[in-house]
């Protein structure tokens, strides 16, 4: 059996935060992650990222996930195990079962836990939704920015929130086209930046639409064709409002959920919050669930943004450390400066719906 | 289709590798995910579902849905969106649930 002082499981914007710090206070981190390598969503992201300049807002994605695991690998006190997916908390003893690479397994006894897992996509429903070429909007960034591979050659992108914005420009990126992006709601959830990148290159946006049905090929079996309707102030579909794309790939960009299976093995108190993206853990300013050294950060612990995931990272591996008795007299301020940053980052109006599902979870 | 020019990224692909498809001989790159190189050789219908055998492509690409599970190398149920390719590996499309040797 494998003993760590702080297993950090997600080696995103998230859990590089939380094993730096961590580290940075002296424990002895193992970062356990199950891709081959660290960086998590940031790895995909080709665009200049937003927020402010303490999470290098104005870089683009990939190059932050490269600063971050450089300094990981750099740091004496922290171990990294790559192609390891954490598949199972056991609560009588508290050992995580890890699969490493192609059927190997190792179980970990760890002092403190951070769970750093992030999100995964969600689904929508209409008929024929299953059909080979429909993808989450996740799965198509993975296979085209991580692997060079396009997903087809005609996009529907389902979706105008900032996820269904940036991809659209990175299947133009990549020499793809998009032939329309459509939302059900009434106006573009992203940002103006990104919808306006989009707009320019003529992708028209759709809102009060959403997916009547796709259809298939009948040789092959996949996607060829994919029907919207309209969408009235209630909601409802309204007929005769259909339009037709003859496209063999539809990328559903609806919304991410907390990827939070570990938490619900480990009995932490979870609550469904909405504007958090679902199942939620209950935690406390510490970033510590109701189970007591099990901690989260990032989108797991409420679906937002790298920036926050970051301050709560740190936050995390501060605390997960300090209850090991790592504190040079420092910890107090880190700790405070962390919840002075998040504060700020999810001040204005783009944070509203963010501060209302913690109040709601605070509650 | 792989991207040869991006504006942005470059790809460090492993050695060119041969494997099969159903019999049929494929190439890609040791290392990638099965699922990138069968849907770089236009393959995108990975599984038939288990009761009404509908055609299933990948959908998340992460290792988290099931939704790509296939025969390598005569295993059943192994997720090809993160299993890597390999030289040589004999790759078939699952029919129903598959069974443990
Ligand atoms: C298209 C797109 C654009 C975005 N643009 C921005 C932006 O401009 N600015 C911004 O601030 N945010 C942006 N975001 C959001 C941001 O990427 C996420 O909020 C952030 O990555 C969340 O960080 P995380 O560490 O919680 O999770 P992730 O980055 O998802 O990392 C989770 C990690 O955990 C690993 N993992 C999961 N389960 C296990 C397991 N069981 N065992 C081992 N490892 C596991 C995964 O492999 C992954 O590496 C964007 C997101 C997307 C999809
Ligand atoms: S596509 Fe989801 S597990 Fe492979």
């Amino acid at each position: 059996m494998k003993h760590a002082e702080i297993a950090v499981i997600g080696g995103g914007p998230a859990g590089l935060m939380a094993a730096l710090a961590a580290a940075e206070m002296g424990a002895k981190v193992t970062l356990v992650d199950r891709n081959s390598r660290l960086g998590g969503q940031l790895v995909k992201q080709t665009h200049k990222f937003f927020g402010s300049e303490k999470e290098y807002a104005s870089i683009r994605g990939i190059d932050i996930g490269r600063i971050l695991a450089t300094e990981v690998h750099k740091n004496p006190n922290i171990e990294t195990m790559l192609n390891s997916t954490v598949v199972a908390y056991y609560p009588d003893d508290g050992v995580l079962g890890i699969e490493v690479e192609e059927k190997k397994w190792v179980k970990m006894k760890a002092e403190r836990i951070v769970v750093a897992t992030g999100a995964s996509e969600k689904y929508l429903l209409f008929e024929n939704n299953d059909l080979p070429g429909i993808y989450g909007a996740g799965a198509v960034q993975t296979l085209m920015n991580e692997h060079g591979v396009v997903p087809g050659k005609n996009v529907l992108m389902v979706g105008a929130g900032n996820i269904g914005l940036i991809v659209s420009y990175q299947l133009m990126q990549a020499g793809v086209n998009v032939k329309a992006i459509i939302d059900a709601a009434p106006s573009i959830g992203g940002y103006w930046v990104h919808a306006s990148k989009v707009a320019r290159l003529g992708v028209p946006i759709l809102t009060s639409y959403t997916v009547k049905a796709a259809y298939p090929n009948e040789m092959t079996g996949a996607l060829e064709r994919a029907v919207i309707w309209r969408v009235d102030d209630r909601w409802q579909p309204v007929p005769g409002t259909e339009k037709v794309f003859n496209v063999d790939v539809m990328c559903i960009a609806v919304g991410l959920s907390p990827l939070a299976e570990l938490l619900w093995q480990a009995g932490c108190k979870m609550m469904y919050v909405p504007e958090l993206g679902g199942h939620v853990p209950v935690r406390n300013d510490n970033m510590e669930t109701t189970v007591s050294g099990i901690y989260v950060a990032g989108d797991v612990a409420g679906v937002e943004e790298a920036s926050s995931a970051m301050m709560e990272g740190r936050l995390a591996g501060l605390s997960a450390a300090k209850s090991l008795g790592y504190d040079d007299g420092t910890y107090e301020e880190k700790k405070a400066e962390a919840l002075k940053e998040l504060e700020n980052l999810r001040s204005g109006p783009v944070g509203g719906k963010i501060r209302k599902g913690l109040a709601q979870l605070a509650s | 289709m792989r991207i040869e020019e991006h504006p942005i990224l470059t790809f460090d692909r492993g050695r060119e590798v041969e494997f099969t498809f159903n019999g049929r001989k494929m190439k890609g790159y040791e290392g990638e995910p099965i699922a990138a190189a069968l849907h770089a050789n236009g393959v995108r219908v990975l599984s038939y579902s288990k009761k009404l055998h509908r055609p299933r492509g990948f959908y998340c690409a992460i290792g988290n849905c099931s939704s790509c599970l296939m025969t390598v190398n005569g295993e059943p149920n192994v997720r090809v969106c993160t299993e890597k390719l390999r030289e040589g590996m004999v790759i078939e499309t699952q029919q129903g649930r598959g069974d443990l040797k």
